[in-house]
């Protein structure tokens, strides 16, 4: 941490679960002030933010946002590897009401930042400023849609680089859920911008099944309208290494931010997750959930999300939980939960994290009661993500994921 | 009636260091109906001997046989054991976080009848098993042993004992750290599935693994044996337990041991 110390701060790493069964967790009341910047990173005013390669530097890995990352398997994509690759592939279904077009040129770049994002990293900056073309999805204000906005991307370079960028816009008062699937082998860096307006109820989801070959490293910013609500959903299972880094700002008071995860990494996978909830404006609501499975030699995982609530959040009510069950021995889960808070006057702020292991023991409480290794072990593992299947709220995706991870137990020959 | 033979049964515990002999040839034989209590002093190996019975990987049969009706128990995984009519009640059972307790039952019970019980029955079968030991029906929704009491876990362990209707129930411990009346709870459990059991033509048999005397006032015992040293060292009538309970276990594990 760039500046340490306050207890604002937990750590969970697979040589140490902090206990099975226990959560390390604090609440903070709204009593007391407490501060502490999370990171030089993403302290506004602090960090460099351009869409222009060129003015941020080129990431070493001593950065506070970068000391998880294995730079060394990212193929230059956070350094200066040309983006030549053929482009994903995207094809969209959707429902009547919903354009969806590609963009190009002048066209795309007028549509980037709208969301009020620009790039923090050069990596971002990359796919910000050369990004072969944008895709658009419009969702018109007042909309109400039945079945999901449904985008496929499918990469087809593997090896060589390519950039995307998305933008989702769902007018003011519309409800509707966006899905997006990855598939196909990439390497890629992309930005998804997600502007949720006045009154809106969006979901939207992201589904990673890319091939195992591939390196993704994502950013998808999320501007939450006045009385929005937005339901972020990141399942990651595939890829060699991939990571996301969600973050959400709220222009007027109301705003209402849902960020599942859900994540298994298998044998020498790094999935990494990164989220930044910045509460300015008043009585606005944040709630985080994620939750990771591990298992096989060098499996890796993180999860680090920050909150910050500023001087002007009054009435702020937020949490968030991290948790992950190691299935096997060398797996490695890094979970860090940081809270920043400006004013005292708040509902609410708390966080937890923890990392356990389904132990030895355990296998042989549940096989002593007659039930078969496989069926234990499935137990277990659906026991632990029903809690965020539960809350996605699109039957598709939860259909998928319930089984994608079948799939994946089925790979520890339980 | 189902019989579980244990013949000069040794057993090491694995360690980080060299693996330790524990079990020095334990024979016992429990049939149907019949309730045996283990006694002994604490590291005579009374828990080893209910661990090893149910297959726990800690612990490696090096020589002796147990069967079950015949079968060879040893040659069977954990799992199997259980569906073949052996129950152990654990002294700590183990907390098994975000599995709910209902849907473990459930499981464990499909496992163990070779298919699920029909639903109506089922909720009305472990209600009323719930009900008979005291347990809060709120138990069923959290999950497996995670924040109970000790007293709690040790009614658990005998609900299941109920729902999974065992041929050979091994019960280790399972009155330490009891208050009387969750004593009185767990006993009556035991022996209403014992009498339930040889009502329905299949009565169980029970392995009291204890170190004290007390549950023996609720559960009475056809058998005592005396275990020391990792074996049975003398045997005899509930007679035995009254003398322990006057004498302790000085003579087994004193001078003159094995005398």
């Amino acid at each position: 941490m760039a500046t340490g110390a306050l207890d604002l701060e937990a750590g969970t790493q697979s040589g140490q679960p902090t206990g099975q069964h226990g959560l390390t967790a604090h609440s903070h009341g709204g009593e007391g002030l407490a501060s502490q910047h999370p990171g030089e990173r993403q302290s506004p005013g602090t960090q460099v933010r351009s869409g222009v390669a060129a003015d941020h530097p080129v990431t070493t890995g001593k950065e506070e946002a970068w000391r998880f990352t294995p730079l060394r398997r990212l193929r230059g994509l956070h350094d200066d590897a040309p983006l030549d690759g053929v482009p994903l592939t995207v094809s969209a279904t959707a429902p009547d009401g919903v354009t969806v077009s590609e963009l190009t040129g002048a066209a795309a770049r007028e549509i980037r930042g709208v969301s009020g994002y620009l790039p923090t990293e050069r990596v971002e900056a990359r796919a910000f400023e050369s990004a072969p073309r944008s895709v658009l999805v419009d969702v018109p204000a007042q909309t109400e849609l039945t079945e999901p906005v449904r985008i496929a991307l499918v990469g087809q370079a593997g090896e060589a680089a390519t950039a995307n960028h998305l933008l989702i816009r769902i007018g003011a008062q519309a409800t509707a859920q966006v899905v997006l699937t990855s598939t196909g082998s990439a390497t890629l860096t992309d930005i998804v911008e997600i502007v949720v307006g006045e009154g809106a109820h969006a979901t939207v989801a992201v589904l990673g099944e890319w091939s195992s070959d591939t390196v993704a490293v994502s950013r998808h910013h999320i501007q939450v309208g006045r009385d929005a609500t937005v339901k972020h959903v990141a399942l990651a299972f595939g890829g060699d290494l991939t990571r996301l880094y969600t973050s959400v700002d709220y222009t007027g008071p109301g705003g209402d931010a849902e960020l599942l995860g859900l994540y298994f990494a298998d044998e020498g996978q790094h999935l990494e997750h990164r989220l930044m909830v910045r509460h300015t404006a008043p009585h606005c609501r944040s709630n985080v959930l994620y939750k990771g499975a591990l298992q096989g030699k060098s499996a890796h995982t993180v999860w680090v999300g920050d909150v910050a609530i500023e001087r002007t959040a009054e009435g702020t009510d937020t949490y968030e939980l991290n948790r992950n069950l190691l299935l096997t021995r060398g797996a490695r889960a890094d979970s860090v939960p940081n809270l920043e808070i400006e004013t005292g006057e708040i509902v609410g702020a708390g966080h937890a994290s923890a990392t356990g292991r389904f132990d030895d023991e355990q296998l042989f409480y549940l096989l002593s009661r007659g039930i078969p290794e496989a069926t234990a072990r499935r137990l277990v593992v659906r026991g632990f993500f029903g809690e965020v299947l539960q809350r996605i709220g699109v039957p598709v995706l939860v259909e998928r994921a319930t089984e994608i991870i079948e799939q994946e137990l089925a790979v520890t020959g339980a | 009636m189902a019989t579980l033979e244990i013949r000069d049964l040794h057993v090491n515990v694995l360690t980080d260091d060299a693996p330790k002999e524990i079990l020095r040839g334990v024979d016992l034989t429990i049939a149907g109906n019949e309730t045996h209590a283990i006694m002994g002093p604490n590291g005579s190996g009374k828990s080893t001997l209910a661990y090893s019975l149910a297959g726990h990987p800690k612990y490696q049969v090096t020589s002796g046989t147990v069967t079950l009706d015949g079968e060879d128990v040893l040659a069977m995984t954990v799992d199997e054991r259980a569906r073949a009519g052996l129950f152990l009640a654990m002294q700590y059972p183990v907390e098994v976080p975000g599995v709910s307790t209902s849907n473990f039952l459930r499981t464990a019970a499909t496992a163990v009848r070779g298919q699920a019980p029909a639903i109506r029955t089922w909720v009305k079968e472990v209600n009323a098993a719930m009900a008979d030991l005291e347990i809060d029906p709120v138990f069923s929704e959290r999950s497996v042993n995670e924040g109970f009491s000790g007293g709690e876990k040790k009614r658990h362990e005998i609900l299941q004992l109920a729902l999974l209707k065992p041929k050979i129930a091994v019960l280790d411990e399972t009155d330490s750290g009891l208050d009387v009346d969750a004593l009185r709870i767990v006993s009556d459990g035991v022996n209403r599935y014992k009498a339930a059991s040889a009502e329905a033509g299949e009565a169980v048999g029970i392995m009291l693994i204890t170190h004290y005397t007390r549950i023996l006032r609720y559960i009475t015992p056809d058998r005592v044996h005396v275990f020391a040293g990792g074996r049975v060292v003398e045997s005899g009538g509930p007679e035995l337990a009254e003398e322990l309970e006057t004498n302790g276990y000085v003579r087994f594990t004193g001078v003159g041991a094995g005398a």
